[in-house]
């Protein structure tokens, strides 16, 4: 007499099902949303092109390892890019709160983790594709299109966003409004980009404070990583600008699992914090 | 099969069948405000139970206890069989629920919001399509499957609500003031649907409300204030519990007519909205006694109690006068 209840997905299957139709849905939304794909670039090219262009101009090229400026700041452009676009991913769930969407996720039978965990993966896609645009003018700036380096940088884009994402998660998860969490995201976000190293190599000339900030940010083992591979197929000698402890070069494994880690760790306080959040 | 169940349940003072939803002693405090004061009820599987109160009484937290979306301060609930703080998963499994607010994506399309239900309540795969289908058909947005639900008005948007509370085949669905915002046509179109969502599904109906109307729709209401139930029953039993029937009079002179209707009939008087009223036990035998006085009469009217009555006569205050308190939107 009674119809059944057609549910039938439990525990772990269920969970990754509900974090994969959460992530599902960004990329949905992204799609449909073109304004955000086109404004987002507006600063990367600046960056890429006055900054690089200009600024090289008066500098040589002995300072970033043999490399053309914009060249070097490629990288660095393709890594800041992703960082901004991430953490506006991750702060939509402030927006998700304000529409009354996460409510339909907070009463599903969900663990919390699932939902942040399919909102960390949607910031980091939608963030990765929208840097794939930048990538492809990499030409420009005298970066060959190797397949194995895009397939590379793609990879390391797409862990950076993962990071980013994830950290703007910790800052959202339990903001009821976007202008709360707005200002918060600026006042981080900056910094994190200018200490990452994205910008300038970390030279003996760096003053000591600076260097010590840059090498605190985990953001700077992305940055490195991917400039190294950058720089390996250009010729450049990637190793000069490399981040260094002390006289050594950190290890590009060492650069991943920076970047990794510090994602995952974020990720797990950010569920924690949520899980707590009525 | 089903009609019956009502009429037997719509008669009883407590379920017919065995209660899908009970409560006992259910609390909620907030700091020092106490929210819930000590809740207790049943309610049978395939009941249409009504929560009647003005905002602010309790209702929605009591809601929000039996979803296991608010831990309760004290007391126990069951849901479906299940406990509503041990068994959470399981509770959400068997209820849908239809919030005051809209917690639809207006970016994605109905189809899409009801496909993320699906997921996010781990749907058999197999059912989701042609449950989709169902549902949409149902409350009459299969047309409109495809389209942005930021193009949907609002009682299309509540609509496509209830059909999405309703996909996993809930046992229980549960309803916060479904038809707040909406305009009397949306209204009557949201109701025609849970009507006939009563006929096909065999499914409980828990709704909060503050219109009377609505009310009076319900097997069985609870009649909340300040955070407890102050009367539970059928809407008829509620009603005759009241025990008079009011008259309004309409004289050419009220304050004669009041000195009369107190020294020769022995009535109380009151004025409402201007108008002179009795309450009495019987209120056509009344109105001959009433001509006996002598006075100049221009009209007189009988009504019989409504819930408002109802609610007057367990809480000392009106509900459908003036603004509510809280008063939403």
């Amino acid at each position: 007499m009674t119809a059944p209840v057609l549910v039938a997905d439990r525990g772990l299957r269920h969970e990754l099902r509900a974090a994969g139709v959460v992530w599902q849905r960004d990329l949905i939304r992204f799609r449909t949303d073109r304004g955000r794909i086109v404004s987002s670039f507006v600063q990367p090219l600046l960056f890429l092109f006055v900054l690089g262009k200009g600024l090289g101009a008066s500098i040589g090229e002995a300072t970033f390892g043999g490399a053309d400026y914009s060249t070097f700041l490629f990288p660095g452009v393709l890594a800041s890019s992703v960082m901004f676009t991430a953490v506006f991913s991750a702060i939509s769930i402030v927006w998700d709160r304000e529409q009354g969407f996460l409510r339909e996720m907070l009463v599903a039978p969900i663990s919390r983790t699932s939902i942040v965990l399919g909102k960390c993966l949607g910031g980091a896609t939608v963030a990765t594709l929208q840097a794939l645009v930048l990538l492809a003018l990499a030409g420009l700036v005298g970066v060959p299109y190797a397949p194995l380096m895009l397939v590379g940088a793609i990879g390391l884009l797409l862990l950076i966003a993962f990071a980013i994402t994830a950290f703007g998660l910790l800052l959202a998860v339990r903001v009821q409004q976007i202008q709360t969490v707005m200002p918060r995201v600026q006042l981080l976000l900056t910094p994190l980009m200018f200490l990452s190293g994205a910008f300038f190599p970390l030279s003996s000339a760096v003053p000591g404070w600076l260097h010590a900030l840059t090498l605190a940010n985990p953001l700077s083992y992305g940055v490195d990583v991917l400039r190294r591979l950058v720089l390996a197929h250009t010729g450049g000698d990637g190793d000069a600008t490399a981040l260094r402890w002390g006289e050594q070069v950190v290890p590009i494994w060492v650069d991943v699992a920076m970047v990794a880690g510090a994602g995952v760790a974020l990720l797990a306080l950010a569920a924690w914090l949520f899980s707590r959040t009525d | 099969m089903a009609l019956t169940t009502f009429e037997s349940v719509r008669r009883g003072r407590t379920p017919a069948t065995s209660p899908v939803i009970e409560a006992s002693g259910l609390v909620k405090r907030y700091g020092q405000v106490e929210a819930v004061r000590g809740i207790d009820l049943a309610v049978g599987t395939g009941e249409l139970f009504g929560f009647l109160g003005p905002n602010g009484a309790g209702k929605s937290t009591t809601i929000q206890m039996l979803c296991t979306l608010v831990r309760p301060t004290g007391g126990s609930a069951r849901v479906a069989g299940f406990d509503v703080v041990r068994q959470r998963s399981d509770v959400r499994r068997h209820i849908g629920l239809v919030f005051q607010e809209s917690t639809l994506d207006g970016h994605l399309t109905a189809e899409q919001n009801l496909r993320f239900h699906a997921d996010v309540y781990g749907m058999a795969r197999s059912s989701v399509r042609s449950r989709t289908d169902a549902v949409l058909e149902m409350v009459g947005l299969a047309d409109r499957r495809g389209a942005l639900v930021r193009t949907f008005s609002g009682g299309m948007k509540r609509r496509l609500e209830i059909a999405r509370g309703l996909l996993h085949s809930p046992r229980v669905l549960f309803l916060d003031e479904p038809t707040i915002g909406l305009d009397p046509e949306s209204r009557a179109g949201l109701w025609r649907y849970v009507d006939r969502l009563r006929a096909e599904e065999d499914i409980t109906v828990f709704l909060t409300t503050h219109y009377m109307d609505e009310a009076e729709r319900c097997d069985r209401i609870a009649i909340v204030d300040d955070g407890r139930i102050g009367a539970l029953d059928t809407p008829s039993v509620l009603k005759a519990g009241v025990g008079h029937d009011r008259v309004r009079v309409d004289t050419t002179d009220d304050d004669a007519a009041e000195a009369l209707l107190q020294s020769r009939l022995g009535v109380e008087t009151t004025r409402e909205a201007g108008v002179l009223t009795v309450l009495v036990p019987d209120g056509e035998q009344f109105v001959p006694r009433l001509f006996e006085l002598g006075l100049t009469i221009r009209s007189v009217d009988v009504t019989r109690p409504t819930l408002d009555d109802v609610f007057l006569a367990h809480t000392g205050s009106r509900l459908a006068a003036g603004p509510s308190r809280g008063g939403r939107r």
